[in-house]
This record gives structure tokens, sequence and C-alpha cells, in this order.
């Protein structure tokens, strides 16, 4: 490998992407028709905005078709130190992008000496979604949440994608994937806007049992593997993962609530 | 009408000019101690880097000519997030970027109107000190590998010998970067924590083993 020069004009800046098209390491858009076979997808993620930043989640669980193909994926990823994205839709893709996205982050901040804002890291994600757009129309479409802590006014704040691209900031909480719309409302029943993060980490745990009660392609709590979601907390202090001992207790204090309640409605 | 020039000359009156043109610039040291490897630069100015993060435990410092050695900052960066990306971020190291660099330097030096006229250093952390590595680059592509501290730029000998009486590697943050500025400084002037571009490459991160050192904190350690 060579060291990568370019004369002034054809300089690529701090952009990753522009420097794998020019090293011809962009990977190739796929310009045949969706596959017959099934391919992997990721479900369900949500995100929250509490008083320390942003709470987000995902749950563990890969569908190829009716089928499960993994049982611990992961959807929930720092994008660099302040902030972080989920992501739900086609797998294969949506990893690259992730990968892609969180090398651009580095690498612009490397050669530039200086972080994007955190606007600039949603239209950069936003512009990779466009760009996965041809794709998407092939069945290989991909959705992130994007959230993180905004250092220069000091807050959190959270921001949902759609499939062309479209970048929609969300003032309380988003969610995305196969069980959005199940994770939504338990949500928004349980949604505060002054809560701090532990409440919203358990909102987040109990958005997920539900809707994986309810949806095929959420995998719920497996108490017998020691699987639990991906939860993770962004305020000042960075991206930080909730350990998976919390997140099992949180689990457990659930269902035996639900227990004393003697069960829950079917 | 062409001249003949011995090529002895020509090498020589290259290098002369090189040398001159780094030797205006200040000077930076790098150490190695047991918090990794601390790099002291002087340097006034806070947005103009000499000292900068290629990539998890790799750090790039150079003197000389701003914009030149700027240019190869970013494309050793770039070399870095592109080997990182194509095989993984274990395979990115110091050695093979350094040797890229020498590449680039001595084609430079033959081939081009003008030589670069700078020097660099591309160190890497290890895990234990003794495995630490410092490539120490010149302007006509020549590769040093250097152990314990070596000193980049003009008054390079006599900084050199200044940190060399007293450097220990078992030195704390502070103290390496006391005797850092002390050396180079010299006898007759001291030097500020306005005056210094500190960094560190810590040992014992999981990632992104970089952080520069400046403000409060940087003046703090000097008292």
């Amino acid at each position: 490998m060579t060291l990568p020069l370019f004369e002034a004009g054809g300089d690529p800046g701090p952009n990753f992407a522009a420097l794998l098209r020019s090293s011809g390491l962009a990977p190739p858009m796929p310009d045949n028709p969706a596959p017959d076979t099934a391919i992997t997808h990721a479900t369900t993620v949500v995100a929250i905005r509490c008083r320390q930043g942003v709470v987000m989640a995902g749950d563990r669980r890969a569908t190829a078709g009716h089928l499960i193909s993994h049982r611990t994926i992961e959807k929930v990823f720092p994008a660099d130190r302040h902030s972080g994205v989920a992501i739900a839709g086609a797998a294969g893709p949506a990893m690259e992008m992730v990968r892609l996205f969180q090398l651009q982050l580095e690498h612009y901040e490397k050669v530039e000496g200086k972080a994007l804002s955190l606007d600039g890291k949603a239209n950069q994600l936003g512009m990779m979604v466009r760009n996965n757009l041809p794709a998407a129309m092939q069945g290989f479409a991909v959705v992130p949440l994007f959230a993180g802590y905004d250092r220069s006014r000091n807050i959190g704040r959270l921001f949902q994608y759609d499939v062309t691209g479209g970048r929609y900031e969300e003032r309380e909480y988003a969610v995305g994937g196969s069980g959005s719309l199940h994770a939504g409302t338990v949500i928004k029943l349980g949604y505060r806007s002054d809560a701090d993060a532990d409440e919203m980490i358990d909102l987040a745990v109990s958005a997920l049992f539900r809707t994986a009660e309810e949806d095929s392609a959420t995998g719920g709590p497996d108490l017998v593997r020691g699987i639990y979601p991906v939860v993770a907390v962004i305020g000042a202090d960075g991206f930080q993962r909730v350990d998976d001992s919390d997140v099992e207790s949180r689990f457990r204090d659930l269902l035996a609530s639900l227990e004393n309640q003697g069960g829950d409605p079917g | 009408m062409p001249f003949y020039v011995a090529p002895e000359q020509l090498m020589k009156d290259r290098a002369d000019f090189a040398r001159k043109g780094i030797a205006r610039g200040r000077a930076l040291t790098a150490l190695s101690i047991g918090d990794g490897i601390l790099i002291c630069a002087e340097n006034r100015s806070n947005t103009l880097r000499k000292v900068s993060e290629i990539y998890d435990r790799i750090a790039f410092a150079g003197v000389g000519r701003y914009n030149e050695f700027d240019q190869l900052r970013i494309a050793g960066v770039r070399h870095a997030d592109l080997k990182g990306y194509t095989y993984s971020r274990e395979d990115v190291d110091a050695r093979s970027l350094a040797n890229q660099y020498a590449q680039v330097l001595g084609q430079t030096f033959t081939h081009e109107m003008k030589p670069m006229e700078v020097e660099i250093l591309v160190a890497e952390v290890a895990p234990e000190p003794h495995d630490d590595q410092m490539f120490h680059v010149l302007y006509d592509g020549t590769v040093n590998d250097e152990a314990g501290y070596t000193v980049l730029g003009g008054e390079a000998d006599s900084i050199a010998e200044r940190l060399g009486q007293t450097y220990d590697g078992n030195w704390g943050v502070g103290e390496a970067v006391t005797a850092a500025a002390a050396a180079l400084a010299g006898e007759e002037r001291t030097l500020e924590a306005d005056d210094l571009e500190v960094a560190i490459l810590v040992r014992d991160t999981g990632q992104r083993a970089f952080q520069r050192i400046e403000g409060d904190e940087l003046a703090g350690l000097m008292d």
C-alpha cells in the first residue's frame, strides 16, 4: 500500500468516502434485482432523550425471512466519543455503513484537527443513507438512528432518517425497525421530558421486552444464554455502554414486577 | 547551455539547502517513558500543529517547513485509515508508514527541483516500554530507529546531549515535560507552557492513545 499523495486540485480533503473512491476501494452498488434468498435483517432500535443526554438501545436478533439468523447481533454502536448510531434494515450494508461512518468521523477529526459538529455528523450520515438509495430500491434498505451529545449546546440530540436520506430531528424519542410501532407506543406512554437516564434505560428495556412479545423479528431477553439488548447512554462524558449485568437485573426486576401483578394481558 | 555538476556536489548542495531550512525552525523531542511516549515541541502557535495523531497507537511529529510536513501528515492519516479499513486496525503499524515516508522523501530529494525541508518522527506506543518504536526520517529519506528519546530540528545535537544527561525511562509525565522543556530551551532561556505543544501516546488505552496536554493541565505539570 503506497502513501496516498494528491495534486492540490484532486485532493479529497477530509472526506474518507472520496478517498476510498479515488483509491478504488469504494464498495460497488448492487445493480441486480433483490435476490430470492432472504438476506439478514436487523430489527428494533430505540433512542430516548433524557436529562443527561440520550439513551439508545437495540435488541440482539437478526432475521432472514422467517428464520432467526443471529441471536447476538449488535445494532447500537459508538460513532465517535460523543455520539452513537443504531441501525435497522439489511444487516450487511448497515454494518458497512456504520463502519464507514465511524471512520469518516475519525478521519475528519484527524485530518482537520477538530471534530465535526453534531449537525455535521448527522448530515454526513444522511448523505450516506441517501447514497444507499439505489441499493434500498433493490431491497437492501438501511435506516439508522443517530444520537449524540451536542457539546456546543450541552444537550443530547437525536435524529431519525428515512430510506431516502431524509433527516428528522426528534425532541423526545425515535424508534426504528420492524418493531418500531410497538416500541414507539410503549415509550410514548412512559416518556417524561424531565426523566433521567436511569428511568429511561428502564423504559427502553421495557419497550424492547413488550415489542419482542408482539413482533417475531425482535428478540427478547434470553435468560438461558445470557443475551440482553445493547443499551448505551450518551452524555457529557461520552458514549457509555450499560453493563450486561445491569441490563440483566433490570429485566429480572421487570419480570418480577409483572409476576407480582399476576401476569400481563396477552 | 547545460553545465556539468558533479553528483557529489549536487547531493551536497541539496542536503545543505534542506538542513538550512530545517535549522531555521524550532526543535521537538520525543521520549519513551513509563506512561507512554511523550512528544514535546517548541511551538507558539495553538493552531498550526507540529504533533498530531495518525492512528490508534501512532503519532506524527514534524519540524521544518509547515506546509510540507503537514502534507505528509495528512498522507499518513490517509494511508493508515485506508489500511485499517482494508485489513484491520491492528495491521496498521509505524514501521511501514515510516518506510512510506522514507520513499517519498528520498524520491523528492533526488528527483524534484527542491528537496523537502522537513524531518519527521513516526512514533508507536507498545504495551511495554522497551517495545516502543520511534522512527526518525530525515529530509533525504534516511530512517533512524531510535530508542529512549530523540530530537528533531535545529540544534538537535546539543538538545539531545542536554536531554541525555538526565533522561530516565521511569520519569512521570510531569518530570518528562519539565526535562524536555529545559533541554529544548538551553541554558540562556526558559520555555513556558505557552511556548510548548505537548502530546502523549498513552500506554494501555483501548483505542486512540493520542492525547494532547495543553492549557492549565500543562502549566500544572510544569510547576
